[in-house]
Order: structure tokens, then sequence, then C-alpha cells
């Protein structure tokens, strides 16, 4: 895993620029020229408080949206020239999402939560089921398979959501405010399961107001104003 | 997404809402049992109408006497003053070559006495074309013969029901039978024709020369001599009809002595012309009734819409998460359409099978006709089909183009 060899960058942008109600009075730039260069097996947070713009590299980042110019390049495909659909693709393959709101579907058990994004790759009924299970193994929910959402605790629905956001193995998991709405023990919990992914070689990026939460990350960046600046040291943290 | 897969998110989705989907589904039965009934009556009554058509020949000229202004100024109906002769009739068979086959005619009622049995019945007293414009055919015996018209002989054809009731299994060729009081010899049996277009029995008459009526059945009524009640007309060619008709009209006005402006004193029937305008109030009545059903089914279409459009409402964080993991709008189009399919799919299937046992009703216990058949059902599915597509398209299609962003702001 330490192998010094060149990194290939999983995310790279270049003089990112995002502007909304272009020509209007209503005009916002919400993206200053953002140059952001993140590589394989990375856990990286960007910080910032609510309209610094870290929203809109978050959803630019995860293939949501298109940049109004500059480029990105995400895991070496530019996407400026792709239609939603082929966004859609890119985003089955390269990105796994996990929300403060975990998001999970209320009326599937956990098992088929997991499972979901596999019926958009076309992979076999019973080889999903297989790698469902396996997934909820490996962020130790497996008693917990057959559960609905709601008989879920905070911390063990965020897993379900984790495993979801790896089943089709993406090289990229982005995490918007992930710890949010759990209590702090379950948010460390959380957070050392990202430095694990990091350490199979995932590429971790986390977005979030928190400083303290920022802080587990091996680089931090912080929003202002729609412009990115790495964050000096990461244990300037608490700053309350 | 493989079809399967869309199928399978389909109906998971309508079970966790079966109500809401049973209750949309039932306005697509509806629709579609109504489509079924209704087209099954709109067949069944043209069904009526072609057997009509059938049993009256479509060539045919009827000319009845005219219709009078009695005492007291009463308009009468027609034929019921004797206007017309045989007269007539040798006239528009010598001067109008596109008429093929004229036969005068008169009519009435009596008693028909064999041994103990009496059967009573319609007379028709004929000429010899009759047999062949009502497409009447010997069963058993010979037709009248030349001498049988010319020298009035008292000889009579039996309609079927009329043998039936009198002789039974008997052959009644060559028996006597009384009609009123004057003996008549059979000479033949009719072949059945059997119930007519407008329910009535057409087997239950006999038939007699026509002079032989004149002189021993219309009996005690004083007729002007030659004088007729009916002459029917074949016209060789159906496109020679009209113009048929305009010559007999024209001859018989000239030969009546009708001035220009004066009425008619005889009436023209064309047979062809009542059917069509039957067939045409049919048919208008069967677009009635389909439109009827199709706007039932437009209503449940909508119900499919509405809820659609609902449903998209509700899930709109589902999809905008759906949209995240990798579902492009394809995806998400498909999986709505599916759905508004689905509905439609089984509320088609349901509706047929309740739209078939509601024909067979109305069928056995209804006044109407009806005629169901494999086209009316594969209409009805294909209507359903279409009503899924149609009315399940705009959700879907807006479902799809959500942007992923918005949508999973959706609280």
């Amino acid at each position: 895993m330490e192998a010094p060899a060149p990194r290939v960058a999983v995310i790279q942008t270049q003089d990112l620029r995002r502007v909304y109600s272009a020509g209007t009075e209503a005009e916002v730039v919400a993206l200053h020229g953002v140059d952001l260069r993140i590589e394989r097996g990375e856990f990286v947070a960007i910080m910032g408080p609510s309209g610094s713009g870290k929203s809109t590299l978050m959803n630019l980042i995860g293939c949501l949206d298109t940049p109004t110019s500059g480029t990105y390049r995400c895991d070496g495909v530019d996407i400026s020239t792709l239609d939603a659909e082929e966004r859609a693709d890119l985003r089955l393959d390269k990105i796994g999402f996990v929300f403060q709101g975990f998001n999970l579907l209320s009326r599937m058990s956990a098992l088929e939560n997991v499972a979901m994004p596999m019926g958009y790759a076309n992979v076999a009924r019973d080889e999903r089921v297989r790698r469902a299970q396996a997934a909820l193994d490996a962020v130790g929910l497996t008693s917990r398979a057959q559960h609905r959402p709601s008989e879920l605790s905070g911390g063990q629905q965020q897993r379900v959501a984790i495993a979801r956001a790896l089943i089709n193995r993406p090289p990229i998991l982005l995490a918007d405010e992930p710890t949010g709405a759990l209590d702090s023990r379950t948010g460390e919990e959380i957070l050392s399961l990202f430095k694990q992914l990091r350490d199979e070689d995932h590429t971790v990026v986390l977005i979030t107001h928190d400083a303290e939460v920022a802080a587990h990350a091996d680089r931090i960046y912080e929003m202002r104003d729609g412009e990115l600046h790495a964050a000096t040291a990461p244990m300037q943290a608490p700053r309350a | 997404m493989n079809f399967m897969e869309v199928l399978r998110t389909a109906v998971f989705a309508l079970r966790g809402n079966w109500m809401r989907s049973a209750l949309t589904s039932l306005g697509v039965i509806i629709g579609i049992a109504a489509v079924i009934v209704m087209v099954s009556v709109g067949q069944g009554t043209q069904a009526e109408i072609d057997k009509l058509v059938s049993g009256l020949g479509s060539n045919r000229l009827d000319i009845s006497g005219g219709s009078g202004v009695g005492g007291g100024g009463v308009r009468l109906a027609a034929g019921s003053r004797y206007t017309l002769s045989v007269d007539d009739a040798d006239a528009i068979r010598k001067e109008i070559p596109e008429v093929q086959y004229v036969a005068a005619s008169l009519r009435g009622g009596t008693q028909v006495v064999y041994a103990e049995n009496n059967w009573s019945t319609q007379w028709q007293g004929v000429q010899a074309d009759w047999f062949d414009i009502n497409e009447w055919v010997i069963a058993n015996g010979q037709p009248f013969d030349a001498r049988d018209y010319t020298g009035a002989a008292k000889s009579v054809i039996l309609g079927d029901t009329v043998a039936q009731q009198l002789f039974g299994d008997q052959d009644p060729v060559g028996q006597t039978v009384r009609l009123g009081r004057v003996p008549f010899t059979v000479v033949a049996t009719l072949k059945p024709k059997g119930q007519g277009g407008f329910g009535q029995d057409q087997d239950d008459l006999v038939v007699v020369p026509l002079e032989t009526a004149r002189r021993r059945l219309s009996g005690a009524t004083a007729l002007p001599p030659g004088a007729v009640q009916q002459i029917s007309l074949g016209v060789g060619r159906a496109e020679d009809l009209t113009y048929a008709q305009g010559e007999v009209e024209a001859l018989l006005r000239q030969r009546h002595r009708i001035q220009p402006g004066d009425d008619d004193d005889f009436t023209v029937r064309n047979i062809a012309e009542i059917v069509a305008t039957r067939t045409q109030t049919t048919r208008l009545m069967s677009l009635l009734l389909g439109a009827v059903a199709g706007i039932s089914l437009i209503v449940g279409g909508i119900g499919i819409m509405n809820i659609m459009l609902v449903s998209v409402t509700e899930r709109i964080r589902e999809i905008g998460l759906r949209m995240a993991v990798g579902a492009g709008p394809g995806d998400i189009r498909k999986q709505f359409l599916a759905e508004a399919m689905l509905i439609s799919l089984i509320g088609g299937v349901i509706g047929i099978a309740l739209g078939i046992v509601g024909a067979l009703l109305v069928g056995k216990f209804g006044a109407l006709p009806v005629a169901l058949n494999g086209k009316v059902v594969g209409l009805a599915a294909g209507f359903s089909i279409a009503t899924g597509l149609f009315f399940g398209y705009y959700p879907a299609r807006k479902a799809s183009q959500l942007d992923p962003i918005e949508a999973l702001r959706q609280q």
C-alpha cells in the first residue's frame, strides 16, 4: 500500500468556475477558479460555512452538476462534455455518496437498500444479494440485513448507506456531513470507518462545516467565498 | 436496468401503496369493461341489421297505393286506397327495362282449416315474380303454373309454420285445406326463412295466385277492377335502383294523370334506402356508445396520470437518491412508465374479464343484441396498453427531468 510510485489523480480540477443565473441580476458566482487534485487513497476534508460554495463544489465533484467553465477530470474522464445520462453512468462507476440524512429507502430492508445501485449496473440478482450481504458484513451489520431502516439506529443506518455507496466499487467516496445527524461517539465510529476505507485504497472526500470532524482527514481545504484554500495545520481545530 | 428489474421495482412500488394502486386501476377496469360491453352491443345491433338486409333483398322497390284523405280531412296511411292496378304492373314490366321482376299483390288475413286443425294466418295473392323478389324457395311440390295464375285456380302454397301447424309431420302436398269457407288444393310448401329482421315469423303465411285472391278471398270488399295493394319490383343491378325508382315514379304519375305539383297517389319505398338509414343510425349509436366508453377510459387514464404525478412529487427524494447512485434519466423514466403501465395492464386484464361477463349478461338478460368477438377483446387490450403509455408518459418524463441536486434537497 505504501508504494511511492507516482499516484493517479482521481479528482483533478482546473480553474473550475460555477455561476448561477448567469447574465441576470441574480447572478451568483459560487466558485471562483478552483484548482484541486486528490489522489487515490487520500482522505481529504473540505470545510466551509454554508454559502461558501462547498455544496457547489461537492455537486461538481459528484458529477451531479457541470461547471460553467474550467475542467474537471473524474478518474481521468472530462465531465464537461457529458450529458445527464452519461454523467449518471459515470456516477454509477466512480462515485459513492454518503449523506447527512442517510437517504435510505424506508420500505426496503437494509440488504435491498445496499443492493439497489447494482440494479442500474445490471448485476445479476443472486450476485447482487451475495455482494450486498458481504458489504453489510464489512460494515459490521451482518445480523441486520433484513431490518428496515426504521428498525436501525442512526449509526447503523449510516453504515448501511456507506455499504450502499461502496457496492459498485467506485474509486471515490463522497461524504456530505456524514456525522451531522449522529452523536459524537457514533460519529467517531463512522470517521474511523472512513480511515479504514482510505487504508483500503479508497479515496474519501469529506464535506463538513465542523473542524473537529475535518481534523480526521489527512488534508484539509477550506472554502471561503467560492475560493479554495489549503488549511495550514490540521489541528488548528477547536476555535469555538 | 433490464426489463425484469424494472418490472420488479414497479411491482414493489405499487404494492407499497396497494390501496391507491387498486383504486387507480379501478378507473381503467371500468373504462375497459365499458368499451367491451358497448362495442359488443354496437356490433350486435349491426349484425341484426345485416340479417335484416339479407332477409329483405337490397335490390327491390315496393310501390303501395296512395295515402288518401278520408272524411273530415283525416290523412290515411299509404295503401289505404286502391290506386294501383294490375295494368300499372304490366306497364312497368313493358316500359322500364331496368326492372327485372314485377309482381302485383293483394293480402289479407284468413282462417286456414285442415281436418280439425285450424290456424289464423296471412294470405298473399301474388303474381309469379313475387317468389323471386322475396327470395322464396319451394321446399316440396310444384310452383303455380301459368294456368293457376290466369284461371284463378284454387291452389295454395303453405308457409312452413302453417304447414307445421296444420299437418305436423304429414306431407301437405295434394291435400285440401279451407281458407275461410273456400276449399283449396295444397300444391307446395315453402322453405322456412325463420325470424325476420323485425322479429316477426316470416313463415306464417299462405300464398295464392293474384286473381284467385281477388275473386275468392277479398270477398266482401268491393275492389275496383284490377286493383292491387302493392307492386313489388326487383331491379337487375343495384346501381340502377335510384334511376329505376325515378322512372317508375314518372311512369305512374303519367298513368295516374297527376299534375305537376300535386301529391302522388302512391308511395315507392326503396328498401335499400330504409336499410341504409337504419344502418347509419346504428352506426351512430355504436359510435356514441364507443365514445361514452372511450370517455370513461380517458377518465381512468387521467386518474393514472394524477396518481403518478402525486407519486413523483412524494418520491422526489427517492428519485434524487436513485439518480445520485447512478440511475440515468432513462432509468427513472422507465421505472415510472412501468408503474403506470402495470396499473393500466392489471386494470385491462380485470376489465376485459368483467367486460366479457358484462356483455354476456346483457346478451342474456338485456333487450339488446350482443356480438362478442376476439377483435373487441384485442381492441380493449390495446386500449389499456395505450392508456398506460399515454397517461404515464408525462409524469415519467417529469420525474426523469428532475435535477438530482434539487430532488435531494427536498424534504
